[in-house]
């Protein structure tokens, strides 16, 4: 028994792209019905997690022209340069409005919103709400999102898969989690919104639910995932756990040391260490080179051993603690709660750990996908515009300017098309509920759905870490395609409808395997290194003859992606060479004599 | 406390009794002990996750972040309003303890309580900024300086995992009662020097599900994780209440003693 929604348009997520993407829907016409589906409550979204900041010009002396530049070489050119244009003109007026909605960013003594300093940015131009910039963004969205009466929300309703007719993206099935039943939710365009798939690695700074859902779900009707290969370590994770000691942290002067102290990360192309400021040096550098530093120091042996691995100390006792407690209280606390520290006395024990996906969902400028009537915004689309590496607070930005262009897109999709009759649809859902249903069956065999993920998470951090090299990936190749195998024996404890996480948890795990395998395969076939993508063997260097093109991914039923490559938009910035610190602003020097010789 | 290597990898047990309710299967909940083995510095939502993965899949619960951030992980701990991810479980040693539902709250099953609604008083009390003066994007910002942005900051750190809920006694009696956090959510725009629909919000504290059912126990302030200090936010709108209903004696409108917006807009 599948029940009915009828809707104009489905948005699949409500974290901060979702709920944006449907205020831009009710706004731009309050007559269409909009099905807001999440498997959580929109509060518990993982942009709730995000500390920082995000990223809009605003002072006198920034341009977007900087913020183009320091985005382009931030994703060492695999940017689609005519998206990061549109991106940086977008994302000011998108935190103006977040403002006008009430997000309690932080000021300045005149009452103007303040700005900090991030990693490879070269002005000040994240805009911050404390470090808990994420949770501000998303309860300012969610509480808005309420004063809409279009805007329903399917809070808790746990997404299966796409209606597909007719060529085109018509609805999705979900099922309602608190009583175990399925609902087709009809809607003439789909918005997906799901986030990113960092749970797929085992040290993590997502939330549980970050499991890939809406990669696997366009990926499945032959959208191809792009860039999957690109995966973020941030550099400064709790050990362990992989909690998130925000790049604010640096941004407000942090300083990151070795064992004896040292500030190591000149030795890897970031320094000198002085002077300050320091945007675009040493602990501002972009998140990619700072993770790959610390791989370096462990094999020196120059790290700190905890009972959770090697680490290098976040040092911010120099801030003081009134700084400290007004800056960044969240990181107080964590540091405080969980590792018994005092971060105004201690130094914190950091390492890297999977944050980010910057790959995912293929979509183009006006986040269409290449399924007619399917969208993709945030973390689980790949608009072009993180490339290789994200630059720090680029992602927050891109919720706002995404979002709403998504529901902006999706309204004029469906304003001009209709949907197929109703009993058509349905056959399809209850096609689909009998697949999800046949998880449950208990003779299916006897893998534990938890020792699969693990297995997973374990051969994902091995193989396709902060340095990869193709016997590794090959290796990892193979463990998901054994682990797929075995996907097909899992037998689950609980066969209840009610509030059965074991049973979701299990749907999940298939998506993941999906993104896993995704990920792997796209990295193997990259024989170059470029940014967040390292290699060890015989590929150490960018190659941009053979490799500044996009990956894209296409999902087989019955085997490994097949991969091809798709062009990378280059309008203006030419591949260049990609460097931080003193040597950047030699060659910066070096431009200017150059034009005023000239 | 940090725990040092040696410490840390030498796992004790410690038995976990869990209250589970399976609306297909249980009349009633029915109390399950669990044994599992903890290190120093493992919460009480890692060794739920322990049970689940190793012991008993059929256990639900609700969590993400494992940060205190999403409030989703809320729920009874020695029979205390806790957030599992900040509750370690060697607190409890040598056990056993007790997991529960959250108080107050009808239970879907097991761990898993209704939220819905929590989440209709929140969207009750108009949790959105209603702008004294409309300015256009092109214009900027409202201003408020740091000192403003102060009065209400707190109230904004609301995270609804309702953990002041389960402490009220009010809300145990009244389940209609608005209850801390929606009232700290409100106090969090009322107090917003951008806002100015304050008199529209006090209508719902007058009321007699608002701010007058408060029985100022305080025990909501004592348990929320992020010091959001609901009592405070009840405190502060029977003041204005009281202060309201004196200046209607007077003739002047309700919401007019709402010292709130005292600054005027630069």
């Amino acid at each position: 028994m599948v029940n009915l929604i009828e809707a104009d348009i489905a948005i699949v997520g409500a974290g901060g792209a979702g709920l944006r993407a449907a205020i831009a829907v009710a706004e731009a016409d309050p007559g269409l019905r909009i099905a807001l589906i999440s498997k959580v409550y929109p509060m518990r979204s993982h942009t709730v997690a995000a500390e920082g900041g995000a990223a809009g010009v605003v002072r006198p002396d920034d341009s977007l022209e900087d913020h183009f530049h320091d985005t382009v070489a931030g994703g060492d050119w695999l940017c689609d340069q005519d998206v990061v244009d549109y991106f940086v003109a977008h994302c000011t007026e998108e935190m103006m409005q977040l403002e006008h909605w009430g997000c309690p960013w932080s000021r300045k003594d005149d009452g103007h919103v303040n700005v900090r300093a991030f990693g490879g940015m070269k002005i000040e131009r994240t805009w911050f709400a404390a470090d808990k910039s994420g949770f501000h963004i998303l309860h300012t969205l969610f509480q808005t999102s309420i004063k809409y009466p279009s805007i329903r929300r399917l809070d808790e309703y746990f997404c299966v898969d796409l209606i597909v007719e007719d060529g085109r993206c018509q609805g999705v099935v979900a099922i309602e989690i608190a009583s175990g039943e399925f609902v087709l939710v009809a809607a003439k365009a789909v918005i997906m919104a799901t986030g990113g798939a960092g749970r797929v690695f085992l040290q993590n700074t997502n939330g549980g639910i970050v499991t890939g859902d809406g990669m696997t779900l366009a990926y499945r009707h032959a959208v191809p995932l792009r860039d999957m290969e690109f995966v973020q370590y941030h550099p400064t994770c709790m050990p362990g756990t992989g909690l998130l000691f925000t790049e604010g942290c640096r941004g407000e002067g942090g300083i990151l040391t070795n064992k004896d102290g040292y500030r190591y990360l000149q030795d890897y192309g970031l320094g000198p260490p002085d002077p300050w400021p320091r945007n675009k040096a040493m602990e501002l550098g972009p998140r990619d080179r700072i993770s790959q530093a610390f791989w370096h120091e462990e094999r020196k042996g120059r790290t700190i051993t905890t009972a959770y691995g090697e680490a290098v100390h976040l040092d911010l006792r120099h801030l003081g603690a009134r700084k400290l407690r007004e800056r960044l209280p969240q990181i107080c606390e964590l540091a405080e709660h969980f590792l018994g520290i005092n971060p105004a006395k201690q130094p914190i024990p950091v390492r890297p750990g999977v944050h980010y996906t910057m790959g995912g969902i293929l979509v183009n400028i006006e986040t269409a996908t290449p399924l007619a009537g399917l969208f993709a915004a945030g973390e689980c689309a790949s608009a072009g515009i993180h490339g290789a590496n994200r630059l720090g607070s680029n992602s927050l930005s891109e919720l706002g300017v995404f979002g709403k262009m998504a529901g902006i897109a999706a309204a004029a999709y469906a304003r001009s098309n209709i949907i197929a009759p109703i009993a058509i649809l349905e056959r399809q859902a209850q096609g689909v509920e009998r697949k999800a249903l046949s998880l449950m069956v208990a003779d299916r065999g006897s893998e534990r759905p938890a020792v699969l993920r693990d297995e997973m998470a374990r051969s994902m951090e091995a193989g396709c870490g902060i340095y990869r090299v193709g016997a590794e990936m090959q290796a990892t190749c193979d463990t998901i395609a054994t682990l797929k195998e075995r996907y097909r024996r899992l037998r689950l404890d609980d066969r209840s409808r009610i509030w059965n996480t074991e049973w979701l948890s299990a749907i999940e795990l298939g998506y993941q395997l999906d993104v896993a395998e995704a990920i792997a395969h796209s990295a193997i076939n990259r024989r170059e290194s470029r940014g967040s993508h390292q290699r060890l063997d015989d590929f150490r260097s960018r190659d941009d003859a053979a490799f500044l093109k996009h990956t894209l991914a296409h999902y087989r039923p019955d085997g490994p992606p097949r991969i091809d490559y798709g062009p990378v938009i280059i309008t203006r910035s030419p591949p260049g060479k990609r460097v931080y610190g003193g040597e950047a602003e030699r060659i910066e020097q070096a431009g200017k004599e150059a034009i005023h010789a000239a | 406390m940090p725990p040092d290597a040696a410490t840390a990898i030498a796992a004790r047990e410690i038995v976990i009794e869990v209250l589970r309710y399976r609306p297909e299967t249980n009349r009633e909940p029915v109390r399950q002990a669990y044994r599992v083995p903890f290190t120093d510095d493992m919460s009480v939502l890692q060794g739920l996750q322990y049970i689940k993965d190793h012991l008993d899949g059929t256990l639900s619960f609700r969590w993400s972040c494992r940060m205190a951030i999403c409030g989703s992980c809320g729920m009874m701990i020695g029979g205390a309003p806790r957030l599992a991810c900040m509750t370690v479980v060697r607190e409890y040693y040598p056990g056993p303890f007790t997991v529960e539902p959250l108080a107050h709250f009808p239970i879907e099953r097991d761990l898993v309580v209704t939220v819905g609604g929590f989440v209709k008083k929140i969207e009750s009390i108009y949790p959105y900024l209603i702008p004294k003066t409309q300015r256009r994007l092109d214009e900027g910002e409202y201003l408020q300086t740091p000192l403003q942005l102060a009065r209400y900051e707190t109230f904004s750190d609301c995270i609804n995992c309702m953990l002041c809920y389960a402490a009220c006694p009010q809300f145990g009696e009244n389940p209609d009662f608005i209850g801390p956090g929606a009232m700290a959510l409100l106090q969090r725009y009322n107090g917003d020097s951008r806002d100015g629909a304050q008199t529209k919000r006090m209508e719902l504290v007058h009321t007699d599900n608002g701010a007058w059912s408060c029985t100022a126990v305080g025990y909501c302030s004592e348990v929320c994780p992020k010091q959001v200090d609901p009592a405070n936010a009840v405190n502060q709108n029977k003041t204005r209440s009281a202060l309201d209903y004196f200046l209607r004696f007077l003739g002047r409108p309700a919401g007019s003693g709402s010292a709130a917006s005292g600054e005027v807009e630069p």
